[in-house]
Formats: C-alpha cells, structure tokens, sequence
C-alpha cells in the first residue's frame, strides 16, 4: 500500500501574528515557518502504517515555493520515503491545491492519501474534502483513529458530540485531527539521512490546470481588543461582582 | 439574489446552528431556501419550515442521507445548487465536513467560517487561530460559505409555516458507510449553546478532579469545557474541547479555571460576555482576556464558589 501526504509550510504555531502596518495582509517577514502541526500527525501515522507493515511506501508533497523544501526533508527525517514538490508562484488557494493534488494523485496513485483537517495559517478546513470531491473518492475527516481492515479504511472522527466511526472504501482521503497520533522528533542520524532521499520538483504551470486566486484579501486587521479587567481578591468578592457588576448570575 | 441553506438536524430537530445560518443568509439579502437531507425526517423538515424569515424548504428524504455522509450530501446539495446564488452551511463538524466537496465540484473557492457580512460579497474570518481577522471579498459567481454560528444570533421561529418541496435523490457513491456514533448523553447543556461555561485546564490534574468543575457547572446549569491539554490528558472526552480546533463558543459567562490561556484556546472562547479566570500563576496569559481574575488554588477557589453561588 502507498500512501500519499500532502503538507504545508506555515508559521511555527508558536508565532503569534500580526497584520502589516498597512493592513494589506498579515506580517510574515522574518517568523520562523514549520511544517503544519497537522500534517505532522499526518506523516507520522503514515510512518507508522509502514513501520507495522501495512505500508510499502509514504510519499510526501507539497505545494509552494523553492523554500518549501526545507518541510518536505524535515518530513523526509520523520519517516518518510521520497518528496514532491508541485512549486508554485505564489501562495495557493485550498481549491487550486487540490486540484494541482489531484493530478499528483492520478500520476501517484496512492491507496490512501492522508492529510491535516486544517492548516493553521488560513483555518479553512477544506483541502482535503475537496481533494476527495474532485476524486471522487470517499473521505474520512478529523480522524482520531485510523485502521486499515481489508480494502476498507474504518476511522473514528471527532465530531461535535462525540465520535463517529464509519468505514471507507480505499482508495480513500483521510484527514487528521489532533489525537491521531503523537508525532515523533526526528533523529539526528535521520535528519542526515533525510537529506540523500529523493525530493523531484514539478513545475505547477507545466499541469495545465487553473490555479488563479478567487477571493481577494482586502484587509487584515488585529480583531477588537477587551478591555482590561480586574483582579480580585477572594472568592467572595469574585461572586458579588458576578452577581451586581457583571449581573450574569444571580 | 437567492440563497441554499443546508440544515443540520439530526433527523427529528433542526438543531441551533441552521438558525444562525439562517440569520446569516438574512444579512447577505434574498430569498432564503432550507435544504433538509436525511431519513425519516418529516419532522425536521416541517420544523425547518417554519424558521422565520426563510421562503421554502427543500425536503430530500432518503435512507441514504440518514448519516449525513459527505459523499451523498455533498454531491446532492451539488446537484440542487443550480438556481442559487449562495449555499450556506453553519461551520460546525456537519458543516466543516461536505460544504468542501460541494465547493469542489462547483469549482468555488469556499470561504470558512465568516463572523460578518460586509456585503454580498465580502466577509469577515478569523486567520491564524483568530490573531488576525481577514475582509475578504469572494470573485466567485457562486458563493459557497461556512458560518461561525456564535457570531449571528438565532432566528426566530414563527407561528406560520412555509412550504416544503420534495427534492430529488442523487444516487449514492455508496464508498462509505457508517458503522457507529458514541454521542454522549449529557442533563448539562450543550456547549455551543449554552450561556454558561466552565472550562478546566490542565491544572485539574486528572478525571477524578475534574469532578469538582463538573459540581460548579451543575450548579450554575452551565455546560462543561476543557483545554486541549485537558483533553490530551485525558480527563474529559474530546467533544469538551474548547479552542482553535475544538469547539468555538460564545455564552454569557466563561469560567476557565486552571487553564493557562493559549493562543488555541483563547481563539474558542475570547468573544464570551464575561470572562472569569482562576490560576495559580499570576502571569497566565488568561488573566489578559479575562473580565474577572483570581490568583489562587483553584481546589480552595472552585469548591468555595460552587458553595456560594
């Protein structure tokens, strides 16, 4: 079986981001950038299927610029075997990556492509869906348990009121929410080793797909502040201004 | 300007978030359609048809839609898009899950999770765990949008209803199916609906403790939160969570005991009315949202306010 995960390059999620000052987009000059906390978990539970000798093979791709490399090795040095990167001019949109990825999908063709639920950058939570979609493949989203039984990929997804486990039909999109797994540090020795595996570049405009931007950012602002509160002393006083100030018990 | 919006319901109710939705597409402007796929779901559908403010209700009634699987409902609230100038889903798991797919196929780009309407085509969302809120302004002929419900009120239901259409059934991929839920039954509210939350962190130190978070949300008749790391810990189930990634919540009071304040959980929860935080380390960033803040044991603080309020 191989399997295929798509990752992002984005900012390190301990960054905390602000827009520009003329708030045209947000301020990405000089933050250190990560590979998705998401797509981590991705990468790991593919390693993982290959590790326990359900997989014969992980692939990993991404979609980006020249820079994006430096996420496919770091990827390379969790476990995985070769890269793609589909280099682009500019930041994509999750509609024009999931088309670029559908074809990196029928050129692949992988029995399982795993992926983050949402990229921490944009929050859209929308990739792999419509990478299933253009497929026409079935989808399991926000997975916090993956096995594979057959032809048939069962996963239980975190869904608002609990779990629900259904079964798909493989080949199958996958998408991880954060139990799945606990992503490993890449060794040393592995992060060596990362950098002999084979990384192949693929030019996005050579596809013949059209990946141009539908919305347009207009502003990015810092969203309204709260106002400053206060500190009290004792529980007492912390329930009397509950009760007269804030009047939200009684 | 006419305006699809996909109910979730859970075959008998329509649940809180359609209302939101709802209320959203009345911001946009138009005639407002519900869409109601499931199985067995009459009621659902003659409960839908009478949101107000909404012109008809498209019934789809199938044992395939019973589950609300992405693949069946995606490709049908495809194949009814036609004629519409906006599909709308609330931006709740239901939502999150097949509104995609439906975009896909539209070749749309989706917009997530909107807070506002600027104008019928641009919107306001939250980026980078809500640190930045994007305007952005859809070049799409069709819109295909997510609504994060906590930022639209609930519309109204009214005494009369509107007409409810049958749809038609497009057939299944039949590549998936269901096999089982584990939802928990809960006497507390649910979390994204209720207008009292308490939150703990993990500071609680495991299930056991937990309890006394459980004690001061029953007496208050609030609903039960957690941090992702209390999550993680497991000391609650993952439906508590609260958070960029977890559930988005907006009440009227949010206690958040032993919780840190992450820039994660702060994205869940900093839009509530009231903010009380209780931590021992008087630096955590919770206190800097926080309306009302206590340095302290919260295994002193929290049983001494379930006994006082």
């Amino acid at each position: 079986m191989k399997i295929l995960v798509p990752v992002k390059r984005v900012v390190d999620y301990n960054v905390k981001v602000r827009p520009l000052s003329d708030n045209s987009n947000v301020d990405l000059n000089n933050v250190k950038m990560s590979v998705n906390p998401f797509c981590e978990i991705a990468v790991e539970e593919a390693v993982r299927l290959k590790e326990s000798g359900q997989a014969t093979e992980v692939v990993v791709v991404t979609v980006g610029g020249d820079e994006s490399q430096e996420q496919l090795r770091a990827c390379l040095a969790l476990g995985a075997d070769r890269a793609i990167l589909a280099q682009s001019e500019g930041l994509l949109e999750p509609l024009a990556i999931a088309k670029v990825l559908t074809k990196i999908v029928e050129s692949e063709n992988p029995n399982l492509v795993i992926l983050g639920k949402q990229a921490i950058d944009g929050d859209n939570n929308q990739t792999g869906q419509m990478l299933a979609a253009m497929l026409d493949m079935p989808q399991a989203t926000f997975a916090s348990e993956l096995k594979i039984e057959g032809d048939n990929a069962v996963v239980t997804r975190e869904i608002d009121g609990g779990l629900q486990t259904i079964s798909v039909n493989l080949p199958a999109i996958v998408t991880t929410d954060l139990r799945l797994n606990e992503p490993r540090y890449a060794s040393l020795p592995n992060i060596m080793q990362a950098k002999k595996k084979d990384l192949s570049v693929q030019n996005v405009s050579d596809l013949g797909i059209d990946v141009s931007d539908r919305t347009s950012i207009l502003s990015v602002e810092l969203p309204p502040t709260r106002e400053a509160g206060v500190m009290v002393d004792s529980v007492e006083e912390l329930v009397e201004k509950l009760k007269n100030e804030a009047k939200v018990i009684t | 300007m006419s305006i699809l919006v996909v109910a979730e319901h859970d075959n008998n109710e329509i649940k809180g978030s359609t209302l939101n939705t709802v209320t959203a597409a009345s911001e946009i402007g138009g005639d407002v359609s519900v869409l109601v796929a499931g199985s067995e779901s009459s009621s659902a559908a003659e409960q839908a048809s009478k949101i107000s403010g909404i012109s008809s209700v498209i019934h789809v009634d199938d044992p395939i839609y019973k589950n609300f699987l992405a693949e069946d409902l995606g490709n049908l609230v495809a194949s009814i898009a036609e004629g519409f100038n906006y599909i709308l889903a609330p931006a709740t798991t239901f939502g999150k899950n097949f509104l995609p797919r439906v975009a896909a196929k539209l070749d749309v780009q989706q917009i997530s999770d909107i807070i506002s309407v600027e104008d019928p085509d641009t919107f306001k969302r939250p980026i980078y765990a809500g640190s930045c809120i994007a305007t952005v302004k859809s070049n799409d002929s069709v819109k295909v949008i997510t609504v994060r419900t906590t930022a639209f009120d609930a519309s109204l239901m009214s005494d009369s209803s509107v007409t409810v259409n049958p749809g038609d059934v497009v057939d299944s991929l039949n590549n998936s199916s269901f096999v089982n839920d584990e939802i928990a039954e809960s006497d507390r509210p649910e979390l994204t609906a209720a207008d009292v939350i308490v939150s703990g962190g993990r500071a609680l130190g495991s299930s056991e403790n937990f309890k006394i978070i459980e004690a001061l949300a029953d007496k208050l008749g609030a609903a039960v939160g957690a941090s992702r790391a209390a999550v993680d810990a497991g000391y609650v189930p993952n439906d508590y969570q609260v958070g960029q990634t977890g559930k988005i919540v907006a009440p009227s009071l949010y206690i958040a005991i032993g919780i840190s304040g992450a820039i994660q959980h702060l994205a869940g929860m900093k839009d509530s009315k009231i903010i009380v935080a209780i931590n021992r380390d008087e630096d955590a960033p919770i206190f800097q949202v926080a309306d009302y803040g206590l340095v302290g044991d919260l295994f002193e603080a929290v049983p001494e306010l379930t006994d006082s309020v």
